[in-house]
């Protein structure tokens, strides 16, 4: 199975990915996170306002056989959370890199970004 | 240590499984998706590798005193063509495995029985029957069949016109918890109304060499072990190891919900301690439970009452496929266990509310 791996992301080690558009970072869980997840069930994110710093976990993703804790790859202030994935976590298994992203952080040292895993290089781990 | 697998690994690792170790056999967790695979047990029928099953066989003049004797269930009652679900207790009336027993015809004029415990207890289950016969002085002959027989299980409401199909002997008429022998695609299987899914099926028995030639015969869903534990959790059945455990969560079949698998009229290993906790009433028991509070309870996760006072621990729990709920059984005091009892499950530190269910979870909404 080839495993997406979209090149406007940076990634890191935990198989989190970080997409930035401006001082805005958004995150979410790799193609292959999900997959060997399997049915993504629930999750417990930070709310709006929250700090968290690259590396820690700051929520959970459970799917039915697994608890997996989420880790920021970048550190800064939650500015936006995906509400939707309360009723429906199953988007991360959809669309991770679309619908089934985490959470936004307001990107407070951008070496943390530029120090994340390429996506071409993720892509060669990937295989 | 190296693991046990399946006469079938190769053919489920071509159909793209992921692999798990369950008691020390790897076998398939997942085909496609634990939903999937478990909505086609709910709705149609779905088929199970269960070939990490133990699987001792018994026979010779006192196999029935044997069998009766270590197991709580009253082995002296059944005929041939009957399965029977039941415990192995050590003294303390504790349970060291639940299992499946089948008595088949007679081997030489002497009953003869196979019985099933779960996956990795073959040797401890060979060596305590082979030790108690000598210790008693009985006339039995004790195989363990494991690494002889695979398992298949075939659960879901189409289970019958799917096992109806592939033999011609008159399996559709077997009551649940009856069993006898059928050809299937030429071989000779031993085919019983039995299964851990909640759902009607069957669990066939086939020579290992054959095993691949008996699977293909069936057409439908292969299920992995994800599913297989979300099907039982909402029936209310027990996981060996989870929701009993002889050293880290011994219990009673009392206790365990399961006093339908005893029989106190017969004799056996445990059942003085059994007598006495009969008279004298149970401390503690198995509880389903639904959480009211978003959170998944797990095996393991603390169970408290509404004054945040710790009262027991999750023993299985899940997201249950079919209700989606988080759904749980655990062991709580008595006064505790009444349905509509709320109560709380801590999870990461955080106190989830919770409410006791009638179990099985399965049958109040169908």
């Amino acid at each position: 199975m080839s495993l997406e791996v979209p090149d406007d992301c940076r990634y890191l080690e935990s198989h989190e990915w970080a997409r930035r558009d401006g001082d805005s970072v958004r995150v979410g869980l790799d193609d292959f996170a999900q997959d060997e997840l399997g049915d993504i069930v629930f999750v417990e994110l930070p709310q709006e306002g929250d700090d968290v710093s690259k590396g820690d976990s700051f929520g959970v993703v459970e799917s039915v056989k697994a608890v997996s804790d989420v880790y920021a790859p970048v550190s800064g202030e939650v500015t936006a959370v995906n509400e939707d994935l309360i009723d429906a976590p199953e988007l991360i298994n959809d669309d991770p890199y679309g619908d089934g992203w985490l959470i936004e952080v307001a990107l407070a040292d951008e070496s943390e970004y530029d120090a994340l895993v390429g996506p071409d290089e993720w892509e060669e781990d990937m295989e | 240590m190296s693991l046990r697998k399946s006469p079938l690994y190769e053919v489920h690792e071509e159909r793209g499984a992921e692999f798990t170790d369950f008691g020390g056999w790897d076998m398939p967790v997942e085909f496609d998706s634990i939903q999937v695979e478990h909505d086609s047990v709910r709705e149609e029928v779905g088929i199970f590798d269960v070939s990490h099953m133990s699987q001792i066989e018994v026979t010779g003049q006192d196999s029935t005193e044997l069998m009766e004797r270590l197991v709580c269930g009253n082995v002296g009652a059944m005929d041939v063509g009957d399965a029977k679900y039941t415990a192995i207790l050590n003294e303390d009336g504790h349970i060291i495995d639940d299992m499946i027993v089948n008595r088949q015809p007679d081997a030489e004029g002497d009953p003869h029985f196979v019985f099933v415990p779960n996956a990795g207890n073959d040797e401890l289950m060979y060596e305590r029957w082979v030790g108690h016969r000598d210790e008693w002085g009985l006339d039995a002959a004790v195989e363990n069949r494991t690494d002889d027989f695979a398992m298949f299980a075939i659960q879901g409401p189409d289970a019958e016109d799917l096992v109806d199909s592939v033999t011609d002997e008159p399996v559709a008429d077997l009551g649940f918890f009856g069993a006898q022998y059928a050809d299937i695609a030429g071989v000779e299987t031993w085919v019983s109304r039995t299964g851990y899914t909640g759902e009607d099926g069957f669990e066939v028995m086939i020579p290992w060499d054959e095993a691949e030639t008996v699977w293909e015969e069936f057409e439908c869903q292969p299920c992995g072990l994800g599913c297989r534990d979300t099907l039982r959790l909402e029936a209310g059945l027990l996981l060996s190891g989870n929701d009993f455990h002889v050293e880290e969560n011994p219990r009673t079949p009392f206790e365990a919900g399961i006093s339908f698998a005893v029989d106190l009229d017969t004799e056996f290993v445990g059942r003085d301690a059994l007598t006495k906790q009969d008279e004298e009433g149970l401390d503690e028991k198995l509880v389903g439970f639904k959480l009211t509070e978003r959170g998944i309870p797990r095996h393991g996760y603390e169970i408290a009452n509404l004054d945040d006072e710790v009262i027991g621990e999750v023993s299985s729990g899940t997201m249950s496929p079919t209700f989606d709920e988080p759904i749980g059984m655990g062991y709580v005091p008595v006064e505790y266990a009444d349905p509509g009892t709320e109560v709380q499950v801590v999870i990461r530190g955080r106190n989830k509310m919770a409410r006791i269910e009638t179990l099985p979870f399965l049958g109040e909404n169908e």
